[in-house]
């Protein structure tokens, strides 16, 4: 197991390095039906930070990011020990609504999903459903956030046009903006470049890097240059387990485990 | 010609003459049907009842008893149905009692109608005591429907991807914000065109409503859901076997086969309509 945080082992210490911590996780177990995915996590995410998780397909770094918006829940089976807390107070806690934990904590999926609705009604979408009635506040929203995503200049004059129309990158840079829309607090992105060309990734990665000032930022990516550009923390799983986490400059020169080195050189099995 | 050109050709040829049989055989009967009933269709036979032992006048009580009785059936199933695939595949954990009650829908639509009929007779007439009448022959026709309806509702459900409703949760919608705002507009167009196609075969039988409420004749029209009707199929049996002079009536029979296969025709296109309108409707959203 892997701990961080003040007063631990050199090298796997100071992930929080200064910054508050956001989410707190302490002995994290995942379980779909009898498989265990996820094996005795805990690490510590810091506000206002981009924190990367890498690692090779199937070793959970998925799963884990699900479980912050709970979305895990939604997959039949499932199963989670231990405790998430976000601001101290525990995610799965008996009196915590899940319709509130997921306006708190945004997702940005892999593959972008835009709904078959107008530019418009994308973003406005989380708005109407949490509530929100007033159309000149639903009109300011969604301007800011689409400015917000770096995408208003591109859409302003087709506000009202499908969101289908829109390139890969922009699709998913509007689905930045219909996260952002309900004023999360945490933004989780599921390897939200990898069906991208470099362009429209280096797109994504400035605007991760903008977010980052009002927002804290989870990202999982298969891509270590990726975490190297834009993350401050990462984090590296293996098999289901956490390895390694630090500050990704120190993560990424001097890694402590030969399984950390071993993955981030290339000379992995 | 190489061999596995010919195989081929022969593949095809083997597939379109099957294709063009049926064609063919549809074809024949609706001609056969409308060269034998065409000249009994005018104004009067549609908007009159039948007159001197159904050997004269219209067949206008059994095509209102058969739109009377298919409404009953559309308000009694469509939305039956359509909430119970919503639960089914949306709410209800998948687990083995929902897969033997999928199975159990699955196999009643195999069910012959006549059982569906005697069925109606027990619960309807009987147990809530409607009677013989529209509302018990629209309900039992209803039952009949209702694995249609479900099952057609299942599958437009399951056409909308995860990530429509996925995309709903993670913003912060609840389930069934998720499936109202993001799964039902998609999933409408083909649960209205199976729960039509369903009501089309619905209006078209004859055990179901036998014992529930159709009559042979009835001089006056139903003025309630309580009455006794006519119905078009079973007013076709009688016309085809019951009657005393067969070979007079002959083409009313045929007439009244018309009539039907026209309504049920409607129907369908009614179907082809709403897919339509809503794909347009998609289409624009794209």
């Amino acid at each position: 197991m892997v701990t961080i945080g003040i007063d631990k082992k050199p090298g796997t210490g100071g992930a929080s390095n200064g910054h508050t911590v956001k989410i707190s996780v302490k002995n994290l177990n995942f379980y779909y039906g009898p498989q265990k995915a996820l094996d005795d996590i805990s690490v510590e995410i810091p506000a206002n930070q981009v924190t990367a998780f890498i690692g090779p397909s199937g070793c959970g770094k998925s799963t884990f990011l699900r479980c912050f918006n709970r979305m895990n829940e939604t997959i039949l089976g499932t199963r989670i020990q231990g405790t998430i807390l976000l601001d101290g107070s525990d995610l799965y806690g008996p009196d915590i609504d899940v319709v509130e934990v997921r306006r708190r904590v945004g997702m940005v999926f892999q593959k972008s999903n835009p709904f078959p609705k107008t530019i418009f009604d994308n973003v406005a979408y989380g708005l109407r459903i949490n509530g929100i009635k007033d159309k000149r506040k639903i009109v300011e929203i969604v301007e800011k956030s689409l400015v917000d995503s770096a995408l208003w200049d591109e859409v302003k004059d087709r506000l009202h046009e499908s969101a289908l129309g829109l390139s890969g990158g922009q699709q998913q840079r509007l689905c930045i903006a219909r996260a952002l829309a309900v004023q999360p607090e945490v933004i989780l992105m599921d390897e939200p470049a990898s069906a991208l060309d470099p362009i429209a990734t280096q797109k994504i990665e400035d605007l991760i890097q903008k977010l980052k000032i009002k927002y804290t930022i989870v990202i999982v990516t298969h891509n270590m240059q990726q975490a190297a550009r834009v993350s401050d923390i990462t984090a590296f799983f293996y098999l289901g387990k956490l390895i390694e986490v630090n500050e990704t400059a120190l993560l990424f020169t001097r890694p402590q485990l030969k399984q950390t080195e071993d993955y981030i050189t290339g000379r992995f099995g | 010609m190489t061999r596995k050109a010919l195989i081929e050709k022969i593949g095809f040829t083997v597939l379109g003459l099957c294709a063009l049989s049926v064609i063919l055989t549809l074809l024949g009967i609706l001609w056969n049907i409308t060269s034998n009933g065409a000249s009994v269709i005018n104004w009067e036979f549609i908007t009159q009842p039948p007159r001197e032992g159904m050997t004269q006048g219209g067949i206008f009580p059994a095509l209102l008893g058969t739109l009377l009785v298919s409404l009953i059936t559309v308000l009694f199933a469509v939305p039956l149905g359509m909430f119970s695939a919503i639960y089914l595949n949306e709410y209800a954990y998948q687990g083995r009692l929902v897969r033997m009650i999928r199975l159990s829908i699955r196999n009643l639509s195999g069910v012959p109608s006549i059982v569906y009929g005697l069925f109606g007779v027990a619960l309807f007439v009987r147990v809530f005591h409607f009677g013989s009448s529209i509302l018990s022959a629209g309900l039992t026709l209803g039952l009949l429907t209702l694995p249609w309806t479900i099952t057609a509702s299942e599958e437009a459900l399951k056409t909308v991807p995860k990530s429509y409703r996925d995309g709903a949760l993670a913003l912060g919608a609840t389930k069934w914000q998720a499936i109202r705002t993001n799964v039902l507009p998609y999933s409408i167009p083909g649960m209205l065109t199976g729960a039509i196609l369903g009501l089309a075969r619905a209006a078209g039988e004859t055990a179901p409503i036998l014992f529930t409420g159709a009559a042979f004749f009835i001089p006056d029209l139903p003025r309630t859901l309580f009455d006794q009707f006519m119905a078009l199929p079973y007013h076709l049996y009688i016309l085809s076997t019951q009657h005393q002079d067969i070979a007079t009536v002959r083409p009313i029979a045929y007439g009244t086969a018309l009539v039907l296969i026209a309504l049920i025709l409607c129907l369908n296109m009614v179907a082809v309509l709403i897919r339509y309108h809503y794909r347009k409707k998609a289409r624009m959203a794209q």
